[in-house]
């Protein structure tokens, strides 16, 4: 009988995850609320893999189907992909940091943390939207062929998960001001931090399989 | 820039008598739904209690709602189709072409989309967090953003009947046909918007699902003493959360190429169609198996509960389900074996499709042997799971018999076709919707549906659907294509005939089914289910009161193992245990945020079909601030005090032993 409130799954609290009794697995009951909402966060992310995933294999199916327009080669510049990778690699690291100062409760270091994620976020899609209206200003936008139709559609893509990110990224922010360290503005920093560091992940893909190998066809 | 983008008056068929009269007659019927709530005051308990509820019973109840309603329009469509050929041999019959292709295509998606998939979501929504034992799913509001999105969705394909068009490309718009040059008007648009804000919907639903089946169940509710129903569900979601972006994606390269220009499926430029077609399969023959998985959930609890025995072989059936639901991801070629891609890959697809009928044969044996030996009560839902039997397993060997390449080659396209899938979604996921409707009809509303118009409903339908799909193998055979406006073969016409017949009397059936749900609820009191145990069930849902507390249990169960309540029963510790000790309960607070959220995405899809970018862009930016204001929320739960816990649970147990309700109190 002990063991039947502990895991009320509707209670707010901010229940330690360490040693608790209740690890959703069917001996203690239902799993605390900041583990469901991970886990669901986390399901989340996969299914989201998963609609990449379907935008890789269009792109992997029309890479050659240039239509007398350029290819990979032509197009990409490394330096620029570069540069991206290493805003977006640092955004991460700053998101880590961020989620590290929401742990210690420190408001400050937070905001510095996240701003600081903002800003290199913004900047890779800065770099994007450039690489973009460049292109298109060539005449080689994703009307051109279906493998630039891929390419843009891939990309920008991800693109939009980011400016999303950033948009979720300053609605965290004011909600910590308005509300502060609560348990739910916490697991909603847990869910962001989780989706930034996911499309890294994505990017690391699209960086390899777009740019590393069209460049090097 | 026009104001209304591409729309005026023009998109109104006010020359065409069907669609004007059907939505006529919809319009009229909303009205007076709409009127009727307003003029009793009923409306300010339909927003409180319905509209604005994340109680998952409820949202359960709505799903099942949106689901026969639908049903009424997909067989109305179904009814038109079977009549114009009846009639149309050597004439034009009674619907133009163009009216009779959205008619097919409508059928299709509505039945899929916003039938099937609403009724089954609907049940687990209802049941599984009663068969696990908790309060509610993971996430409530989700929930509800998920139901509205769907009716969304449903919203949509239906404005397309009085406001412009719908596809006429059939239910999956197979480009080139589909994109613009072949398909200028709004119908495509209609059908991608509605399934892309519904399919938002169903994602969300699978996400939701999945994590309240892994992390929120009784104490004790080990996986393999979850009932058999839970498994299915978990099947089915993990495939939802894994298929159903695979079709946003698809989906929205098709909107890229309709909108921007873009080139991935044209004709020209490097487009490349058969990838819509293994990109909409490998989404779409999962989604088969979504539909179908939980309906044998629904058979396996309704097959032990009438036998009264324990499912016969419970494991093999949980390894038969996650087999079935890894391999329905390797067979998704068997949907275009003419396409060319050779003989080796068909072979392969053709073997992997006959391996995927093992492990469902394997759940039809275990469903005959928990029938043999048991005291065998033939109920509505039992009727419902033995037609169920008899129809898939026929379903099913037409169904490996395309999976024979060389036969495909010659019956693809056909009504053999037609008629196969009709047998499995009919015989197997409808059956399974109604089965399940009738077994949890008592638990959700705390009386019984009307036996013999429950009886009588499934002998229409299952004579019915006989008489109706038997031809069509006939006619397929005969060489009669699918989605034939006419047809110039008089040897088909009988045959046509009876398929019409077959379908009046399945018309009858739904009528019996309109009749019991009417008498039902008008001799309510004597159809009273006063123990919340109407049917000597074995799982979780039947130890709590019917309707259940909007807490579901007032002290979560204690699991001992399969079978949880019957244990109990058996055991007697549903009697004999001195009353626990109630605590307070936290439930979430209703949340308009799913209703307000589907309104700005049904305003955003209108705009998108009709080109108005700037109402576009204000229905966007209002679900996003609809979400913030979510997000801005200080009271998110509400407490239920110990005392009306223990006053409701009291009340529900004396009510279960019988003893007059004021005695305890």
């Amino acid at each position: 009988v002990s063991a039947v409130h502990a895991g009320d799954p509707n209670r707010v609290a901010d229940l330690p995850i360490e040693g608790g009794e209740a690890p959703g697995r069917g001996r203690g009951g239902p799993a605390p609320v900041r583990i469901v909402v991970g886990y669901g966060f986390w399901i989340f992310i996969l299914s989201d893999m998963v609609m990449f995933s379907a935008f890789f294999a269009a792109y992997a199916v029309l890479a050659d189907a240039t239509a007398g327009g350029p290819a990979g080669k032509q197009i990409f510049d490394l330096g620029n992909v570069a540069v991206e990778t290493a805003c977006l690699l640092a955004s991460s690291f700053a998101c880590g940091l961020a989620s590290l100062a929401a742990g210690a409760r420190r408001q400050l270091w937070f905001h510095l943390a996240m701003a600081a994620t903002f800003v290199l976020g913004a900047g890779f899609l800065g770099l994007e939207l450039k690489e973009f209206a460049d292109l298109a200003a060539k005449g080689d936008g994703p009307q051109r062929s279906a493998f630039l139709s891929a390419f843009f559609t891939l990309v920008g893509c991800h693109g939009a998960h980011i400016t999303a990110g950033l948009l979720w990224l300053l609605t965290m922010m004011a909600q910590v001001v308005a509300k502060g360290f609560r348990a739910d503005i916490l697991r909603r920093i847990l869910c962001f931090t989780l989706f930034w560091h996911a499309l890294d992940i994505i990017w690391v893909a699209i960086f390899t399989m777009v740019y590393l190998i069209g460049a090097g066809r | 820039m026009k104001l209304l983008g591409n729309l005026d008056w023009s998109a109104i068929p006010l020359d065409q008598p069907i669609p004007m009269a059907a939505s006529g007659v919809v319009a009229l019927g909303i009205t007076a739904v709409l009127g009727w709530v307003v003029l009793t005051g009923r409306l300010p308990y339909l927003w409180r209690e319905w509209i604005t509820s994340v109680d998952h019973k409820r949202i359960g109840v709505m799903y099942c709602l949106l689901a026969l309603v639908m049903l009424l329009r997909g067989f109305s469509d179904a009814i038109m189709m079977r009549s114009q050929q009846a009639f149309a041999l050597n004439s034009g019959g009674y619907l133009p072409p163009e009216h009779y292709d959205q008619v097919f295509s409508a059928h299709g998606t509505i039945m899929i989309f916003f039938v099937a998939m609403p009724f089954l979501i609907g049940l687990m929504n209802f049941v599984l967090p009663l068969q696990l034992g908790v309060r509610d799913v993971a996430f409530p509001t989700l929930n509800s953003v998920s139901f509205w999105l769907t009716a969304t969705g449903a919203l949509l394909v239906n404005i397309s009947l009085v406001i412009g068009e719908f596809a006429r490309t059939g239910w999956l718009p197979y480009p080139p046909l589909s994109e613009l040059r072949y398909s200028p008007g709004v119908g495509v648009d209609y059908y991608l918007w509605a399934l892309q804000i519904s399919g938002v919907g169903t994602l969300l639903t699978g996400i939701n699902f999945v994590t309240t089946i892994l992390k929120l169940r009784a104490p004790g509710m080990g996986y393999l003493r979850m009932p058999m129903f839970c498994w299915t569900a978990l099947a089915s979601n993990l495939l939802i959360v894994a298929a159903f972006p695979i079709l946003t994606a698809t989906l929205a390269m098709l909107i890229l190429d309709r909108y921007l220009g873009f080139h991935f499926f044209t004709n020209e430029a490097g487009g490349n169609m058969m990838m819509f077609v293994n990109l909409i399969w490998a989404w779409g023959h999962p989604e088969v198996y979504i539909l179908i998985l939980p309906a044998f959930g629904v058979f396996s609890e309704v097959v032990s509960t009438f036998s009264a025995k324990p499912l016969f072989g419970y494991r093999s059936m949980v390894i038969a389900t996650m087999a079935i639901c890894l391999l329905s991801f390797m067979v998704w070629l068997h949907h275009f074996f003419t396409m060319g891609a050779g003989a080796d890959v068909n072979a392969f697809f053709g073997v992997m499709s006959m391996i995927i009928a093992v492990p469902t044969g394997v759940k039809v044996f275990n469903w005959l042997f928990t029938i043999y030996g048991g005291r065998v009560r033939f109920t509505a839902p039992m009727l419902w799971a033995i037609g169920f039997m008899i129809t898939f397993v026929i379903g099913g060997m037409t169904g490996v018999l395309l999976a024979v390449p060389p036969a495909d080659f010659v019956l693809h396209n056909s009504l053999f076709l037609v008629a196969h899938f009709h047998n499995v979604i009919i015989g197997g996921v409808l059956f399974g919707a109604f089965a399940g409707y009738a077994y949890w009809f008592p638990k959700a509303f705390g009386f019984r549906l009307h036996e013999g118009l429950g009886q009588a409903a499934f002998w229409c339908w299952f004579v019915g659907f006989y008489i109706a799909f038997m031809p069509l193998y006939v006619l397929g055979l005969m060489g009669m294509t699918r989605r034939l406006q006419h047809y110039d073969v008089p040897e088909w016409r009988p045959w046509t005939w009876i398929a019409m017949a077959g379908a009046v009397v399945i018309l009858i059936g739904i009528c019996c089914q309109i009749a019991q749900l009417v008498v039902s609820i008008r001799r309510r009191e004597s159809l009273r289910d006063v123990t919340g145990d109407p049917w000597d069930g074995r799982s979780l849902e039947w130890s709590t009161a019917s309707p259940p507390p909007e807490f579901n249990f007032a002290v979560l169960p204690d699991v001992h193992g399969e079978d949880a309540y019957w244990n109990m029963k058996q055991r007697a510790l549903d009697e004999a245990a001195a009353e626990p000790a109630y605590e307070a309960i936290e439930m979430p607070r209703n949340s308009p945020t799913g209703f307000v959220c589907a309104f700005f995405a049904t305003v955003m899809g209108f705009a998108l079909i009709w080109h108005i970018w700037w109402l576009a862009i204000a229905g966007l930016l209002g679900a996003w601030a609809t979400f913030v204001v979510f997000a801005w929320r200080d009271h998110t739960e509400r407490e239920i005090p110990a005392d009306e816990v223990a006053r409701i649970d009291r009340a529900n147990l004396a009510s279960r032993r019988g003893a007059p309700r004021e005695a305890v109190t």
